[in-house]
């Protein structure tokens, strides 16, 4: 490009120079037309609907997700319920289980009382026996005793009235 | 001073970066003449394409890292749009994302060395600002009728003091486009001047490390410019939009 062409308009601002303003604004004109048709043909609409396409995605994708949350919440839900009634189920097999075995533990207490009453009874049979014939072998004794103590003293008793004697304070005793 | 006795060597011809020319030969320029005005015009429509189309031919639904910056493109504006002017301004969008992409284009592929800036000249932001201006007023009369006129009315003022606001808010009204112009222009020029000043000072060997220090901060600070000048130029433009479709304060 020739730079010395413009030599002679240098002294001034060239942006003064009202002989270049038709071919200017003939120019600019031109230029925005083609960019104002490059942009509201082209550009703006294929951008908008880009944009418009990607809000519309994410919406679509944040309602699955909402969806999906909702099933999430049924699932668990569903699954507490079940814990529940398992649970439930389990105390009532637990309760019933436990009334079995005290009823079976009853009856065996029962049973076992019996047999506990009548094992004593015959103990106390037994004892009263033996307490019996202890009396009378401690009444043979002291008899016994009571002779020979009656015989050393050499008092005159005879063997009946020893024994009458005996059973008497015995008696008195018991 | 080195600077004095190099103002002979130096040749400054910081506004040498704004010259029209034609792109084939040096004849005589005509309203339909190609200048680098328009190879520069036509870099903008290719970047444009380049940014909002090719990254986007996939529609992917997860986009890639050049869909996104297509599409961080497109909510940005479509978000301004929607805050500014609300609901009903959408329709409006794919002119504002006309006029936010070519002037944010046009400024950052000034920014190219040995480019040329087309928004730097206001003959190019005038004409984009007083097509703002007339469009919205239009629009405002269109779709308010006379009503439109409320928007000189401050209701909310006390009344005495309301012909004065409105002969303020007529003025401002009509100075909206100067100033959402000369803003633009004045600030592309000026930053592309700065650096061609600090550049030309290069040529110099004792002042060329500063010199590049210079250039280099100034055009670290012409990059912020130049999304800073096509966002306010975008959402003056929204805020005229919404005056005109909400004229009532």
């Amino acid at each position: 490009m020739a730079t010395e062409s413009g030599a002679t308009e240098a002294a001034g601002m060239p942006q003064l120079d009202f002989s270049t303003f038709p071919n200017q604004i003939f120019w600019l004109v031109v230029t925005l037309v083609v960019i104002y048709l490059i942009l509201s043909r082209i550009a703006l609409p294929r951008i908008g609907a880009v944009l418009a396409e990607r809000q519309g995605t994410i919406t679509n994708d944040i309602a699955a997700a909402e969806e999906l949350k909702l099933k999430a919440h049924e699932a668990e839900a569903a699954y507490n319920k079940a814990l529940a009634d398992a649970r439930t189920e389990a105390q009532k097999i637990v309760a019933e289980t436990k009334a079995e075995i005290q009823a079976e533990l009853d009856v065996a207490i029962a049973k076992a009382d019996a047999e506990i009453a009548a094992k004593t009874a015959e103990s106390e049979k037994a004892i009263a026996e033996i307490r019996e014939t202890a009396m009378d072998s401690i009444k043979a004794v002291a008899i016994d005793t009571t002779k020979e103590i009656v015989s050393a003293f050499d008092a005159k008793a005879t063997a009946a009235d020893v024994k009458k004697a005996v059973e008497e304070n015995m008696k008195a005793i018991t | 001073m080195a600077t004095e006795e190099s103002g002979s060597v130096f040749s400054f011809h910081p506004m040498d970066q704004f010259i029209i020319k034609p792109l084939f030969g040096d004849g005589e320029i005509y309203w339909y003449t190609p200048t680098n005005v328009t190879f520069w015009m036509a870099l903008t429509i290719i970047s444009v394409v380049l940014l909002l189309v090719v990254t986007t031919r996939k529609r992917a639904t997860i986009p890639s890292r050049s869909q996104s910056i297509a599409e961080l493109t497109y909510g940005f504006i479509y978000k301004m749009v929607e805050d500014v002017t609300g609901k009903d301004g959408l329709k409006y969008f794919p002119y504002i994302m006309t006029l936010f992409l070519f002037v944010l284009f046009a400024n950052f592929l000034g920014l190219v060395p040995m480019a040329f800036t087309t928004t730097s000249h206001i003959a190019v932001t005038a004409t984009l600002a007083f097509a703002v201006f007339l469009a919205v007023t239009l629009l405002g009369f269109v779709k308010n009728g006379p009503a439109f006129l409320s928007l000189f009315w401050v209701s909310s003022a006390p009344l005495a003091i309301r012909p004065v606001l409105a002969i303020i808010e007529i003025i401002s009204y009509f100075v909206r486009p100067v100033s959402h112009s000369i803003r633009l222009a004045g600030n592309m020029t000026a930053g592309h001047a700065v650096i061609k000043v600090f550049a030309t000072f290069a040529a110099a060997v004792a002042l060329s490390p500063l010199a590049i220090l210079g250039v280099t901060a100034m055009y670290g600070l012409e990059v912020l410019v130049c999304f800073i000048q096509a966002y306010v130029f975008t959402i003056l433009t929204c805020v005229y939009l919404k005056d005109a479709l909400h004229p009532h304060h």
